[in-house]
């Protein structure tokens, strides 16, 4: 292995233009001629549109022109790319998602009004100018009374409300295990709607070049083929040739920039209505209220056990709010990104799995960093250590007992999924190493003296990444494909230039795959570089989310490279005048075995596009392959987490003492990236945990609209982290890889609230919802029972 | 942000020729320019303070910290005088927001704002400081009559603070997790014998001196008498960071730990 081959923690060559100011950013790019965009946005949640008189604002000094709803009539809905089926064999009820509101708003943020002019300041004057007359609806925001009805719907095709009501599972054989269980643990809780709060606001820049008829949309994406396929075909009617979509340096998506927005389409579609440039960029409040929103999930779960402690089953009720229109993948996220990863790490064969999708006057709601997954880890990870306290056994040892086996792999889950390889028990035992778990009983005696709480919570999570082989997505209702694209071409002089279709915004493939290009190659790094986010230089691409990038995008990468380490032995073999079978490419040189012979890489490489003596009967000329690459299965991530929380009574306040993930990635690349993703998945877990939340009041508006009152976790609120990792290489992909980017947010949540559960046994309490704020636990410790005796 | 005019005196005698009834005055800027930002205020005339040379600076003389109007929060956090003579109001100053807002924010600006999860009010209203303004003295009793109001009458400037200097004083702040402003803020202080307890980020109508938090220090000044003092829920206020009940039950707490960390 070189210093910069897979394994190495190679430091990260983006991260020169990121720390000096220099990167490039939509909003760092500026076209000729070009103006600005505001959007006038609903500030009510739910309401007709009965008139809009925008004649002052056209007037108004600077505008160019101003558009609404009644200028959409004619183009395309933003579509939504997952058909979910409900238990009823009912397709999901899909309502039309206009680009401008036309006749109603469903929540506050829903754009009306586009207002372009010389200048961001003269649009926004303009916009002032703007007499819209609303004709105020209740608003739905509470998903129980939405179900209820009660005459208001947010969509005249969803009376009550509902998008669709899926299950996955054996009812029958749940409720089986259920009657014949020696115990049963129930626990109601939900799971805290979230703000992205990526740190590069949203921003689009549209362009219309009247000479050729061609589009471009520069924008803030992590998928911008998936932009230019869903915005092309079903939104604009552009086709693919016509239209280039560049997501250049973005500062950050979480899943949130994966999506089709309107905006993006707005200034796409105007730019040739007005023949010159617009930009429009998200003012911070403008990205609470539109971006789409994470979480939003309130269950009911019940584990039924045997006498030691075995699950025999798990059934969860869950409503999901959709928010008021479906995102891009919103109807996938509570069914098959989550009812499939109820089974955890446990042998439970028995599951079923209800979900209700829910429309309300909110913010849209689609996938967020872990993307179901936390949903489903935070309700099973929760009830196994509110089973193990009911029971009487340690959260470490009820884990244990139900833990798949290494021997049990490829192990069928009764949910659907397979789960290719895994030893769970390694990771709870490299994680109990870390966090001196033998030493807590010590520290809790400790903190008692202090007058201190002290509690441990354990996690032990599994995700499915590398989404997805696209027959089996297909077939749950995906209206695309998820493999992934690489092309590797090959300069004459032997640098190369990989093209990939996933999507970097922070996650360091600059790096990674330039790291895994000159371990395969045997090149040096910065002969490497690594091209990616724009559709007129790269082939094809789905992006970056679901912790796919290197499981799929890097998947593609080492096929593309084989083939032209394939292409390169029938060269060297050529030059040599030695049968191909007998050349072998070791270190970046062709030899031939058993000989002196040998050729470098570079040689090859400039015999490709200078043939003068090449096999030319055989193979064609030039060194330039792509690979496109179906993952075969999903990749499971997985791993146990330990966390210390230490609780002032008097307050509530509470420290997060310890934190201790151990993770199974399979093989890592670059360690230090790896641990880079892990501490900031496990602050946004954490964040979820104790700090954030995207509260509503009863009339649909966001009261946490802004900084000042939405707690994104700091550095001071989190500890250091202990990280560490086990490896079991995916046996499915040629890196054995397995994907990192989300397990910390997936497995924190549970981790945290467990932790505070224990800590405040001993005044009964046995569940905290999310956040967990001070006064949750003040009230909690108040209303409980007296401490009983210190242990 | 709306267009206005922009003036930028040089001396307080400038300053007053200036003044128009629409003109607001800019400090630090920590509240004025992200409300000018978000178009929630169109002035006609702002002017800036910045280059009145007056109204900084930090003097100790006969038992009293006079503090100008101008002189930001770094300043008085990091002043060697105020560190020896009020520890805890360079204490207080050090723990406002952040370095950028306390690089630019003012006392001067903070005490006109009346912001009811500010600091520096509860400091001034436990110390019993004198505010100086461009016309007159006002107390600090007199000064805050209510959630961002004061006794500033139009075209009225503070100018500097006067705050005698106290036996023994110490702030205690909770802080609102999202904004770190003061979700409870306890500043007691014992000057002359006499206990004064001020509250803020809690009361329903801005920062408010505690009858009976002073009665209970009075009497013994102590944590355990701190703790003991109960506060009706009826004057707080209450919000997602806190209802106005827990508020309430973490004031006596707060003092508690001022009253600790004052002995």
């Amino acid at each position: 292995m070189s210093d910069t081959g897979i394994g190495s923690a190679v430091k990260r060559r983006e991260d020169f233009r990121f720390l000096k100011g220099i990167g490039k950013y939509t909003d760092d790019i500026n076209q000729p001629n070009q103006t600005y965009c505001y959007f006038l946005r609903s500030p009510l949640a739910h309401a007709t549109i009965n008139s809009i008189d925008t004649s002052a604002a056209e007037r108004a000094e600077g505008v160019v022109a101003v558009f609404t709803g009644e200028h959409f009539t004619e183009v395309g809905g933003i579509p939504c790319g997952w058909l979910v089926t409900g238990k009823d064999e009912k397709p999901m009820v899909e309502p039309r998602h206009p680009i401008l509101a036309h006749g109603k708003v469903r929540h506050v943020g829903d754009p009306i009004v586009a207002v372009i002019a010389e200048s961001l300041q003269q649009a926004k004057d303009a916009a002032d100018k703007i007499n819209i007359d609303y004709g105020e609806l209740p608003a739905v925001v509470d998903m129980k009374k939405a179900l209820e009805g009660g005459g208001t719907a947010v969509h005249d095709e969803a009376a009550d409300n509902m998008c669709f009501d899926w299950e996955l599972g054996d009812k029958a054989a749940v409720d089986e295990a259920f009657a014949k269980a020696h115990h049963v643990t129930k626990l109601d809780l939900v799971n805290n709607r979230l703000v992205p709060n990526a740190m590069e606001p949203r921003a689009a820049i549209g362009v219309y070049d009247m000479a050729t008829e061609d589009y471009t949309l520069v924008t803030t994406s992590q998928n911008p083929h998936v932009i230019r396929l869903l915005m092309g075909a079903f939104v604009l009617g552009i086709p693919e040739h016509k239209l280039r979509v560049w997501a250049p340096d973005v500062g950050g998506g979480f899943g949130s920039k994966i999506y089709h927005y309107a905006e993006e389409a707005f200034v796409t579609w105007g730019a040739k209505q007005i023949g010159r440039p617009i930009k429009w960029v998200a003012e911070r409040s403008e990205s609470f209220l539109t971006d789409a929103h994470g979480r939003d999930h309130v269950s009911h779960v019940e584990m039924a056990f045997d006498e030691n402690g075995k699950a025999l089953a798990l059934k969860t009720d869950t409503l999901a709010n959709m928010g008021a229109y479906l995102s891009t993948f919103a109807p996938c996220i509570p069914t098959w990104l989550h009812g499939t990863l109820l089974a955890g790490q446990y042998t439970t064969p028995a599951i079923h799995c209800n979900v209700k999708a829910i429309f309300t006057n909110t913010t849209p709601v689609d996938a967020y960093r872990g993307a179901g997954r936390p949903e489903a880890t935070y309700l099973l990870e929760r009830i196994m250590s509110k089973a193990a306290a009911e029971m009487g056994i340690g959260q470490e040892e009820i884990r244990r007992r139900n833990f798949i086996k290494p021997d049990q792999f490829p192990y069928q889950t009764p949910v659907a999924v397979v789960y290719d390889t895994g030893d769970y028990d390694a990771s709870m035992d490299k994680a109990l190493e870390l966090a001196d778990y033998a030493g807590f009983g010590a520290r809790k005696s400790k903190s008692a003296a202090e007058g201190k709480l002290r509690g441990v919570g354990f996690a032990s999570y599994i995700e499915a990444c590398g989404i997805a082989p696209s027959s089996l997505v297909g077939s749950l209702g995906a209206r695309a494909g998820l493999y992934e694209a690489a092309t590797v071409r090959v300069n004459p002089t032997g640098s190369v230039s990989v093209m990939t279709g996933s999507h970097s915004h922070g996650q360091g493939h600059a790096t990674t795959f330039a790291q895994v290009v000159a371990d395969k190659l045997g090149i040096p790094m910065d002969q490497v570089e690594i091209v990616h986010g724009d559709t007129d230089k790269v082939p094809f691409g789905m992006g970056t989310y679901g912790s796919r990038s290197l499981a799929v995008g890097g998947s593609a990468l080492v096929n593309a490279l084989n083939k032209i380490i394939d292409k390169g032995k029938t060269i060297a073999a050529h030059l040599m005048e030695a049968s191909e079978g007998d050349i072998e490419f070791v270190d970046g040189t062709y030899k031939v075995k058993g000989t002196d012979k040998e050729k470098t890489f570079g040689e090859i490489a400039l015999t490709a596009y200078v043939p003068h003596q090449y096999p030319i009967e055989q193979i064609e000329p030039g060194l330039e392959e792509t690979a496109f690459y179906d993952p075969k299965n999903f990749t499971y991530p997985a791993g146990t987490y330990i966390c210390e929380v230490e609780i002032d009574p008097a307050t509530g306040q509470t420290r997060i003492d310890k934190f201790v993930a151990a993770d199974d990635f399979g093989n890592v690349v670059n360690p230090m990236i790896v641990e880079g993703q892990v501490h900031g998945g496990l602050v946004q877990g954490i964040g979820q945990a104790m700090l954030e939340f995207a509260a509503y009041d009863e009339n649909g508006q966001l009261q946490t609209g802004s900084f000042m009152d939405y707690t994104m976790p700091r550095a001071d609120d989190v500890p250091s982290f202990d990280v560490t990792t086990t490896v079991t290489p995916c046996t499915h992909n040629p890196l054995g890889v397995k994907g990192c980017g989300e397990a910390g947010a997936i497995g924190a949540p549970p981790a945290v609230i467990n932790a505070i559960c224990d800590a405040l046994s001993a005044y009964g309490v046995d569940h905290i919802d999310m956040p967990a704020t001070p006064e949750k636990i003040w009230r909690a410790i108040n209303a409980g029972e007296k401490p009983m005796a210190a242990e | 942000m709306h267009g206005f005019e922009y003036a930028k005196p040089g001396s307080l005698t400038d300053v007053g020729t200036l003044i128009n009834d629409e003109a607001v005055f800019l400090a630090g800027g920590q509240t004025l320019i992200p409300t000018l930002k978000q178009r929630l205020a169109s002035p006609r005339t702002v002017l800036d303070l910045s280059g009145v040379s007056e109204l900084r600076g930090i003097h100790v003389q006969d038992g009293a910290v006079g503090i100008g109007a101008m002189t930001t929060h770094d300043e008085v956090a990091n002043s060697s005088e105020v560190q020896s003579a009020v520890p805890a109001l360079a204490k207080l100053a050090g723990g406002i927001g952040d370095p950028q807002v306390r690089n630019r924010g003012t006392i001067g600006g903070s005490i006109a704002n009346n912001d009811p999860a500010a600091d520096y009010p509860a400091a001034m209203l436990a110390l019993g400081a004198i505010i100086m303004t461009n016309k007159r003295q006002i107390s600090a009793d007199e000064f805050f009559t209510g959630m961002f109001s004061t006794a500033l009458e139009p075209g009225e400037l503070i100018t500097s603070i006067g705050i005698p200097v106290p036996d023994q004083a110490a702030y205690a702040k909770y802080e609102q997790r999202a904004s770190r402003y003061a979700l409870v803020g306890v500043f007691v202080a014992k000057t002359g014998g006499n206990v004064r307890v001020a509250v803020t980020g809690t009361g329903s109508d801005g920062v408010f001196r505690s009858a009976e938090l002073e009665q209970a220090l009075s009497a013994n000044f102590t944590a355990d008498a701190a703790k003991g003092a109960k506060l009706d829920a009826g004057n707080m206020m209450g919000d997602l960071h806190g209802s106005a009940e827990y508020r309430a039950a973490m004031v006596p707490v707060m003092a508690a730990r001022a009253v600790e960390a004052a002995a």
